[in-house]
């Protein structure tokens, strides 16, 4: 399926919230995940399903001061 | 020095310096100068994962792990208090339901100054979801009395622009806020070298908040070491009590018995 992810049009092998991780090599990384504005928390990303178009955010830590 | 401890949000903490993990060469900088600043609380920003990024590219939670240090997420670049409570909510999703924040509501991208009335309404609605938040604000006395009063548990009044090094140019309002807080006071943004951040303390704030003065340091993990004495020695300064300033000279030698 079509979604946004982080502002770019990512197409997903899978369902779920843990599949496009997994497909962008990140799991196991510390992250905080939004779908379409609502955090998903990190214990239903594996049952958590994605709809064609979902506009999604991931997001990380950086330095910052 | 060991029992006076630095308290906040239910922890006590032996460093009253509080480091950003910005602008370093590379993750290993960040991770030696935070080490020698003997900082036990540093700041992360939060953003977007690259993508495309490598799987294998590290990650500063990994040089700057949650179990050793206390993280403080900021809201670094909200220029909104709905953008500043989101990034708030997706930092606690982050650090596993870690509640405590530093809430930076910006004005504009060149002065960076807070935008206070966004300040105040993010404040609020953070405190009321739960949130332990350190706020960064001007160095109004009359802003920081209503953030404190919203729950607040830390007022971080600018000693002058973020990243500027400028020091603390208004060293006397910073003294109002003090007088009147019943929550810790830090000195965040401004601090340019050591004697700016001894001065903090010497006034009574509780710690100071510094990024750039370090990063930005021809030798950051040496400045870090200064720094890490200066906030000792303002602190112990401000214990101490520092004796009255006099307009005319007091001699220290004893006048009784001179040699005549």
């Amino acid at each position: 399926m079509q979604l946004q992810v982080n502002g770019k049009a990512l197409s997903l092998n899978g369902n779920t919230v843990a599949d496009l991780i997994g497909q962008m090599e990140l799991t196991g990384k510390r992250l905080a995940v939004e779908v379409n504005g609502e955090i998903i928390p990190k214990s239903t990303h594996p049952s958590f399903t994605l709809k064609e178009q979902d506009t999604i955010e991931i997001i990380h830590a950086i330095g910052g001061g | 020095m060991n029992n006076d401890a630095f308290l906040l949000d239910g922890k006590s903490y032996q460093s009253r310096l509080l480091i950003g993990t910005g602008k370093y060469k590379d993750f290993n900088e960040t991770q030696a100068a935070i080490e020698m600043s003997g900082a036990e609380i540093v700041t992360v920003a939060l953003r977007r994962v690259n993508i495309g990024q490598n799987a294998g590219e590290p990650n500063l939670l990994d040089f700057i792990s949650p179990d050793k240090y206390t993280i403080l997420p900021n809201t670094a670049f909200c220029y909104t208090a709905e953008e500043a409570v989101r990034t708030c909510k997706l930092a606690r999703e982050l650090l596993d339901g870690h509640s405590l924040v530093k809430l930076e509501v910006l004005g504009d991208q060149k002065t960076l100054y807070p935008n206070i009335m966004h300040t105040l309404k993010a404040a609020e609605e953070l405190v009321k979801d739960g949130f332990k938040v350190m706020v960064y604000t001007n160095d109004d006395p009359i802003v920081a009395q209503e953030l404190e009063q919203m729950g607040c548990i830390a007022i971080m009044p600018l000693g002058s622009l973020i990243g500027s090094g400028l020091g603390i140019l208004n060293p006397h309002n910073i003294r109002i806020i003090l007088e009147a807080a019943n929550v810790p006071v830090l000195v965040d943004a401004g601090v340019g070298t050591a004697s700016d951040a001894a001065l903090a303390m010497e006034m009574g704030c509780q710690g100071v908040l510094m990024n750039s003065a370090i990063a930005h340091a021809q030798n950051p993990v040496l400045m870090a070491s200064a720094m890490k004495k200066a906030i000792e020695a303002g602190r112990e300064a401000f214990l101490a009590g520092r004796m009255p300033k006099k307009a005319y000279a007091s001699a220290s030698s004893p006048m009784e018995g001179l040699i005549k």
